[in-house]
Formats: C-alpha cells, structure tokens, sequence
C-alpha cells in the first residue's frame, strides 16, 4: 500500500499542470514565439524572396514613421475600430438583456442572432459592396425612397468607414450576444429578486445587477474584441471586390494596419517591413486592450 | 415571481424580430442570388424572390472549383479544432475553477494576457515556420496553431466555475479518486452544456477563418473559404456563382446548430461563486 498514497499525491501535483499545458504549449510555439521572431525579423533587411539581408537596426521602423501610408491605415484602423466597436457591444448587451427572457421559442430567437457570423466572409464582402453599391444598391435605393441623394459609398473616406463598420457590427454583434447571454444566465436569481423588491427599473436592474454579473466576460470580451477589432481584415479586404489585395480603395481610404502588413509582407515579399508593422500594430493593440480592460473594471465596478 | 420569470410582452418580441431580420436579410439575398443569373444584382430595385436558376449555379460552381473536395478539407479542419478545443480546454478549464497547483491564478492571467496578442502579428514568422515544416499548403498548417485558445480555456474555466460543484470534487479527491476520473465523472456531465456551445462556436469562426487559411493553403488544398475567394477573384465577378457556392458553405455550420443549438437555452442550476477579478 505504499505505492497508493505517493501515486495519489504525485497525481495531485502533476495532473492540474498536465491539464493546463497544452494551451501553454500551442500559445508559446504559435503565439509566443512568432512574436518574438518577428521582432528579430523586424530588425533586419529580410526579403521573403531573397532571403534574409542581414541586421539594419532600427531601419525599418524609421521608415515606417515616416510612411503616410501607415498613418492613413492607422487612422482607418482606429476609425473603424471606434465606429464598430462602441454601438456594437453596447447593441450586443441589449439583445443579450432581451434574449435572456424566458422567450417562446427561445433556441430559435437565439440561434438567429448568430447566422450573421454563419455567413461566410467572402459572401458577406459581396453582399455588402451590393448593399453599399453606388448605382443600384439597397442602401442608396432606400435612402432614396426618403429623398437622399445616392452616396458613393466605397469613394470616400468616411463613407467606406461607415459601410465598413456596418459590416463588422453586423457579423458580430450576435455573436458577443451570444457570449453575454451565456455569462447572463448565471447570474444568481436572488439577486434579481433582491431588486425587485426594491423597485428598481428594468434599466437600472441590467445595468445594477446584470453588466456586474458578468464582468468577467465582459472584461474579457472587450479586450478580445479590441484586440480583433484593431487587426481588422476581411471585412474590409471583402469590401473591395475589384481592388488589389491589400490596398483598401483606391485612394486607399479604408486600408487597415492587417491589409497594409498583408501588402507589403505577402504582396510585396518585404518582411522585414511588415514585421515592424506587426510589432507597432501588438504595441497598439496591447495600450488600447489594458487601457480598455482598466476602464471597464473601472466603469463596472466591483460585484461584491 | 424573478424579473427573468416574467413573460417578455410585445416590444421585446418586435425587437428581437427587427434584430433577426437585419440578421437574415444577407443570407436571404444570398440566396435569392444564387438561385438566378447574375443581372439580378444589377435590378434597379433589389430582387426579393427566388429564381429557377439555382441547379445550373450548382452545377457551375462544382465545375469551377474542387468545391468536394474544399468542403472535405473544411470539414476536417473544423472538426479536429472544434474536438481539440473542447476536449483541451474543459481539461485546462477544469484545472484552474477547481483544482490547486503553484501558480494558478498568474498562469490563468497569462491565458487572459496572450489574448492581447493579435493572431495576424505573427503572420510573417508563422509563414516561414510553416514553410521549414513542410506544411506549406497542407491541413496541419491551419490545424495545428487552433487546437486551443484562450477564448476556449476562458469559456470553459467559467462554465466550470458555474457548473461543476467544488464539494464534488474535494470528496472525490478525498476518497482516492484520481484526477482524471473525478473530471470524467464529476466534471464532464455538468459541462456538457457549455461544452456544446463552444464546439458550436469554434466550429462556425475556424469554418469561416480566411486570413489565415488565404495565405497557406493554395489552390490544390483550399478550405472552403478560399476556394470561394478563388470564385470572387478575377476582373469578372460572378456574383450568382459565388452567393451559390456560399450558400452550399453555410450548410454544414447550419446543420450542426440544429444538432446543437438546443444547448443555447440552459435550465440553470444557480451560479456559483466567481473568483476571476
């Protein structure tokens, strides 16, 4: 019997560890290390055809600070990323709140709110530049019927951002529901019931008992939906059915960071470029996640 | 009587139903694309109703790309990432709700961090990586990097948290029970639901991956994804082709929600405390 206990602990040491490690491994070897390696490549003179030019220092990153182009992307990126972002977890939310009904038909209600996300992407890109079409898409057709003036959609800056933005909220807003129903529905009952003796409003009780619930998937939504939101890609990639890939419009009025790394990396076989992009767009996203992270759990408050 | 107890009356329902709609009408219009000609998308005021078009699009869309075969290629990445994560991540989920180990709480904060850490970033690096393995154009390169990641391990330490009773698993330690065995007996039934919803999910985002896959995989082995970006490219785009082949796509994700999407609607048991932040 002297074997049982030392098994029995050994178990208790080593199988919690054993039970973490694969995301450790996956995250170190496919996130981690990229990372690192990119830093590395950022600082060399490294074609994806010739091959590896040698050390330049910090070549790339001046040239890259002194592009117009990184700053027009960095622009549309944050542009983009505010516009979609803010209505979209705030809509999100809402549906999650009504959702979480004791509805008829719940799966079906529920289930429809994520077929946006079933759509595949490239679809989606061309339903949508048909939407967002000068000549004879729905939107200017609609804006039509109440007088409005077609709009050149895909031209202008603004309007590329909107049409964009749309684009994103509407593949995912239902999904976030989604994820905030799930968190939603774990929230005590007693404490629902605690407020309504209290005669709070439906309004201050999502607001007072609801969002407080379920900060932890709050938080950690919005750091992943920060971090996705500013490495936007096929949306606006899709957007732009007839352009090269990676350049966002002609005048390049809706080129985000990703399609901007996406054209010099794989259009351009420039890497070491696009690996400083990289690394800038990790540093922008890291600031604008924990900045994020911090305002929530701020704005949020403590549960208990 | 709760607040949740209480029957939604009308301005909920007609919420929702405005919120459905704007959800559906894409795939709809996809639809209704697809079973025309491509002058439908050209119509002054938009097509609404279906056309007889449908089987000849098929029949094009099988005939331009290897869409079998994409859709083959899609099914198997797919379901190897959605089994991985689950299976993964209810282990690892499972290990940080109710079991102690060094370092718990500061490794789980390191799975909450690296989601700071955006996919694209390692692009360059990954496509050299890939390219020294061998795996350039092959499966393993869009699998092997989703087995696991840190929304799954996050999901599933939270459905533990609710879900799995804590007493449970002290008395199962107690007796002797090994930790495998208390996971497979204590934890794995109460998951099941949320489990359920993340294979849902982590099958329909790795079935709609297209940065990533794009830049892989080439024409011999496409996902399904990439196979329609080949139909969307060249200076001629043949929308009814591509809204077809589209709409074949969205099939098997659709499939697999009514098989799952049952699970969506939980009897809960009441929450559990919470210790995360």
């Amino acid at each position: 019997m002297l074997r049982g206990p030392w098994l029995a602990r050994a178990d208790r040491r080593v199988t919690p560890i054993l039970f973490v490690a694969p995301f450790f491994l996956i995250f170190l070897v496919f996130g981690l290390f990229p990372l690192l390696y990119t830093a590395w490549i950022s600082l060399r003179d490294w074609q994806l055809i010739n091959g590896d030019g040698g050390f330049v220092g910090l070549v790339n990153y001046t040239k890259l600070f002194a592009d117009p182009n990184f700053y027009n992307a960095l622009v549309n990126t944050v542009g983009i990323f505010l516009l979609a972002a803010i209505p979209g977890m705030l809509a999100s939310l809402g549906i999650a709140a009504l959702l979480n009904r004791p509805l008829r038909g719940a799966t079906w209600w529920r289930t429809g709110v994520l077929l946006p996300n079933v759509v595949s992407v490239a679809a989606v890109g061309l339903v949508f530049g048909q939407l967002f079409g000068r000549d004879y898409g729905v939107v200017n057709w609609a804006l039509g019927l109440v007088g409005v003036d077609p709009v050149d959609w895909q031209a202008s800056t603004w309007s590329s951002h909107l049409a964009v933005a749309s684009m994103v909220m509407w593949r995912w807003t239902g999904y976030n529901a989604l994820i905030y129903l799930s968190a939603m529905q774990a929230v005590p009952d007693e404490r629902y019931e605690a407020a309504e003796l209290d005669g709070a409003s439906r309004w201050r009780t999502l607001w007072s008992i609801t969002v407080p619930g379920i900060r932890p998937t709050l938080v950690f939504t919005v750091v992943t939906a920060t971090v996705s939101g500013l490495q936007l890609f096929a949306e606006p990639q899709l957007f732009d059915t007839s352009g090269v890939a990676g350049t966002g419009g002609s005048d390049r009025q809706f080129q985000t960071l990703t399609m901007y790394l996406y054209e010099k990396g794989i259009g351009h076989y420039d890497a070491g470029y696009a690996a400083a992009i990289a690394w800038v767009l990790f540093v922008i996203c890291a600031v604008f996640a924990l900045v994020n992270f911090r305002l929530v759990r701020r704005f949020v408050g403590h549960t208990r | 009587m709760t607040v949740s107890g209480r029957r939604p009356g009308p301005i909920v329902y007609g919420a929702l139903a405005v919120v459905l709609a704007v959800s559906i009408f894409p795939l709809y219009w996809s639809f209704v694309v697809s079973t025309r000609d491509n002058s439908a998308i050209g119509e002054k005021s938009p097509v609404l109703l279906p056309g007889g078009n449908l089987l000849a699009n098929l029949r094009a869309v099988f005939d331009t790309v290897d869409f079998w075969s994409a859709i083959g290629n899609s099914l198997i990445v797919s379901g190897t990432v959605m089994v991985s994560n689950v299976v993964l991540s209810s282990l690892a989920g499972f290990a940080f709700a109710r079991l102690r180990f060094p370092g718990r709480n500061s490794l789980f904060l390191l799975v909450v961090g690296s989601a700071m850490v955006p996919a694209q970033l390692g692009v360059i690096p990954l496509y050299i990586v890939v390219g020294d393995l061998g795996w350039y154009g092959r499966l393993e390169a869009v699998i092997v990097p989703g087995l696991i990641g840190a929304f799954s391990v996050f999901w599933m330490r939270q459905a533990c948290e609710e879900a799995v009773p804590g007493e449970l698993v002290d008395a199962a330690t107690v007796d002797g029970c090994s930790l495998a065995r208390t996971f497979w007996h204590v934890a794995v039934p109460s998951i099941r639901p949320q489990a359920a919803v993340l294979a849902m999910l982590t099958f329909m985002t790795t079935w709609n991956d297209f940065f990533w896959p794009l830049i892989v995989l080439n024409n011999d082995s496409p996902t399904v994804q990439v196979a329609l970006s080949q139909l969307a490219s060249g200076y001629y785009t043949d929308y009814a082709l591509v809204l077809t082949g589209a709409t074949v796509a969205v099939l098997p994700v659709i499939a697999l929600f009514l098989l799952l999407g049952r699970y969506l609607v939980r009897n809960l048991v009441s929450g559990g405390a919470r210790t995360f932040t």
